[in-house]
């Protein structure tokens, strides 16, 4: 095992699904055999705000925060927040972005607009960047309520983890019968990422 | 029984602190754990609820109440622990205070949860304070793993050195997980109830006695300091020492892998005499802690050098970045972790009232009466944001009403003064204030908003909502015979997205002379259940363009790219969103807004 710790970081906004990832990846870190920490502000979330958290594993996790620039993957939800998280991935790091914008009641005044195009703002930073347009994926496989575990799919491809691990704790977090559905949708995800 | 031959692995789970300091209480057999929602506590008592049904655990009125009935558990020789906010432990700063002096019959862990950064409090004070203040241990766990394990060390000390102990938590602690690995559940027995007066009764002749024993006991606790393995010397390069608690080691560590640490799971009273040594064998002595220089100023006293704030500054949550930035200043870091780019400025999203909230609906009918409107702590702070800024003040729990009575009696611009507290807040501490308003004859109208929760911690029960933090049917405090009780002659009940009938209440109430109340009903649009009515639509052949409804600032509204004849962009409504509460029908001056059950030409 590395001693390198690798930081994986998820934003979005309040409601997107972004800690159920989070908890997720954490736990499949730790089964995998990692220290793990996660972190994030819980609060004024729900209540539109941003959302970040931070996920990190290795051989021994000191801090719960990922260093500023120290991000080896992003995985944001939306468009905006991932030019927002910028900064904070390295010079090297990957990212994944689910292709949605979600518009403040903030933009409607004079002071700010939402950015053009965000996706291709992160692009010019990381030629690598995966776009994936997870509502219309999952709206394909029948049910748009699987965006978060379709981007862990897109994400899992940056990672060394096992699918049997990723599915055996997909299956415990996700809602009763719905666990085929959501593997299908962890696979789609996964299928996009490497295309 | 026979023991088993086999070696058992111990479960591990992920856990925030806050899960973990519950996992603690149920292994160190805590029996009954009492407090007040407030961001970063809440989950401690919530997870007792969910996963430890043998031990009694409830929400409290109060912080005050809280601290009390955990208070009398201990007295009765049971295990209890508080929660709280650290605003909260100033409503129980109270009791704390004089149990200091009483002790404890078994042990009584009270829970701080600190708020630096003010992620969703109104301050950022800093309650280790509390723990010299009164006089009684303070454990500060650095991670999830010691935020369980303290929990019995915790009743322990409590109970070896009869007295409350101080758990400080933060929220990177509180709300980050970690690994835990679970031990085992120790059953504690309920001693039952001693009369003892001389400790139980602080009258002024046996308080005074006991102050002595609270200083002999001090000694003896700084003693422990010295020996507690909670403390440890860690050795790495001499050049550097590092003394840290709480976040502040875990920070620390990350950034100076190779630095010796003096690191303290007791974080008060110090082990003075132990770092003293550790200082004598380093270079260069700093200290690693967030907020106010609580320790550095107590080791400045004991005459051992050391920086500190200087490195870490004094505001604030001391993340790697700021962090960095300190050490490298001082020297210490070779290079500053510099962010590979500069940060985009990217729109902000502040948190706004949800689509479909009640608060909304009623803050948009008080903004045209141009009144003075003191308000308080809750979802509807968020009312003083644009575009409905209509909340003027936010002090704390139940000031609304209390700042009310005071400006209405020195005021001179003649406009109508409100107090606006929400349900969960009025039933904390806003009824002692509108017997005052009654008591003293105030002109205020005070406003209950009464959405049925306690919204902003994420929903949870109080004394109004019919139900127990352990899922029990209770009796539902009735607010109108409550505030009529007090003594409130005007009191009117209206249904919030009823615009009319708001605004007609609020004019009979300000026309009212003396104090009045409306109390307006409406559940909270997400809790206990989300509502989901039908949405509405904005016809594009009629919407003109005036932002009237966006001015009510529903996230569910935003402008469209369609541009009206003179150049104006239209409104649509995210019906996905939209809950159906009708607001932006009501106000729509050219009936644009339509129910998206009717047909509307697209």
């Amino acid at each position: 095992m590395s001693a390198k710790t690798t930081n994986v970081l998820l934003v979005g906004v309040g409601g997107q699904g972004v800690l159920l990832a989070s908890d997720i990846l954490s736990q499949v870190a730790m089964e995998a055999g990692h220290d793990a920490k996660k972190s994030e502000v819980h609060g004024m979330a729900q209540r539109g705000g941003v959302v970040s958290s931070h996920v990190r594993f290795g051989e021994r996790v000191w801090s719960p925060i990922i260093p500023e620039g120290g991000a080896d993957v992003l995985l944001a939800f939306e468009e905006a927040e991932a030019l927002r998280a910028m900064h904070l991935v390295a010079p090297d790091g990957a990212a994944v972005v689910n292709m949605q914008r979600i518009i403040p009641p903030i933009a409607a005044g004079k002071d700010w607009d939402y950015p053009e195009d965000p996706l291709a703002d992160v692009r010019a930073r990381i030629p690598g960047m995966v776009a994936v347009a997870a509502r219309d994926e999952c709206k394909a496989l029948g049910n748009e309520k699987m965006v978060s575990v379709l981007l862990l799919g897109a994400l899992s491809a940056s990672l060394d983890f096992g699918e049997d691990l990723w599915r055996k704790v997909i299956l415990a977090r996700v809602p009763k019968g719905t666990g085929d559905l959501n593997w299908k949708a962890f696979q789609r995800g996964r299928e996009l990422a490497a295309s | 029984m026979e023991a088993s031959p086999r070696q058992e692995t111990p479960l591990r789970y992920l856990l925030s602190g806050n899960e973990a300091v519950a996992l603690g209480c149920r292994e160190a057999g805590v029996h009954l754990g009492a407090g007040y929602p407030g961001t970063p506590s809440t989950e401690i008592l919530e997870t007792l609820a969910r996963m430890v049904p043998e031990m009694y655990v409830q929400w409290s009125p109060n912080e005050k109440v809280g601290l009390e009935v955990a208070a009398g558990a201990a007295m009765t020789g049971a295990r209890a622990i508080s929660t709280q906010k650290h605003v909260g432990l100033n409503v129980a700063a109270d009791p704390l205070m004089t149990l200091s002096y009483m002790g404890v019959e078994a042990g009584l862990v009270v829970v701080t949860a600190d708020d630096p950064e003010l992620h969703s409090s109104q301050n950022e004070q800093d309650n280790r304070h509390y723990a010299r203040f009164a006089k009684i241990p303070m454990l500060e766990p650095s991670s999830s793993q010691e935020a369980k394990d303290y929990v019995a060390a915790g009743m322990e000390i409590s109970e070896r050195f009869d007295t409350p102990v101080l758990l400080r938590l933060t929220t990177r602690i509180s709300h980050s997980k970690g690994i835990v690995e679970a031990g085992t559940a120790r059953p504690v027995e309920v001693k039952g109830f001693r009369k003892d007066y001389k400790k139980y009764v602080m009258v002024p002749a046996n308080a005074r006695v006991r102050h002595a024993v609270v200083e002999e006991r001090l000694e003896k606790l700084r003693a422990f300091a010295e020996e507690t393995d909670l403390n440890r010397v860690e050795w790495g390069d001499r050049k550097l020492g590092v003394v840290a608690a709480g976040v502040g080691y875990v920070q620390a560590r990350e950034l100076l892998p190779g630095a010796s640490y003096y690191k303290l799971g007791l974080g008060w009273p110090l082990p003075l005499e132990g770092i003293r040594r550790f200082a004598a064998e380093v270079e260069r002595l700093i200290v690693i802690e967030e907020l106010d220089p609580f320790i550095e100023e107590q080791l400045l006293a004991a005459g051992i050098a050391c920086e500190g704030k200087a490195i870490t500054g004094l505001l604030g949550e001391l993340t790697p970045g700021r962090l960095g930035k300190g050490l490298a200043a001082a020297g210490l870091l070779a290079d500053a972790p510099a962010p590979a780019s500069e940060a985009a400025t990217v729109l902000p999203r502040p948190p706004v009232l949800c689509p479909g909230c009640p608060h909304r609906s009623l803050f948009v009918s008080v903004k045209p009466k141009r009144g003075n409107i003191f308000g308080d702590i809750g979802c509807y702070t968020l009312a003083a944001l644009p575009p409905l800024q209509t909340i003027d003040t936010c002090l704390d729990m139940g000031a609304s009403i209390s700042t009310a009575i005071g400006s209405s009696k020195v005021a001179t611009d003649g406009k109508p003064i409100f107090a606006a507290i929400g349900d969960s807040t009025f039933l904390h501490s806003g009824m002692t204030g509108l017997l005052d308003a009654v008591y003293n004859d105030a002109n205020i109208t005070v406003l209950i908003l009464d959405n049925r929760v306690t919204a902003m911690t994420g929903g949870q029960e109080h004394p109004a909502t019919g139900k127990t933090l352990m899922g029990k049917a209770a009796k539902q405090v009735d607010l109108p015979t409550l505030v009529k009780a007090i003594g409130v002659e005007h009191v009117q009940v209206v249904r919030n997205h009823d615009q009319p009938a708001v605004k007609a209440a609020l004019d009979a109430a300000i026309e009212h002379e003396g104090p009045s109340v409306v109390i307006a009903r409406a559940p909270c649009a997400l809790m206990p259940v989300k509502i989901r009515e039908t949405p509405y639509r904005v016809d594009p052949a009629i919407c003109v363009g005036c932002k009237t409804c966006l001015r009510t600032g529903c996230p569910a509204l935003s402008l469209t790219g369609a541009m009206t004849a003179k150049g104006l962009r239209q409104v649509v409504i995210d019906e996905a969103a939209c809950t159906g509460c009708s607001l932006c029908f009501q106000v729509c001056p050219h009936d644009a807004i339509r129910l998206a059950s009717e047909e509307v030409p697209a």
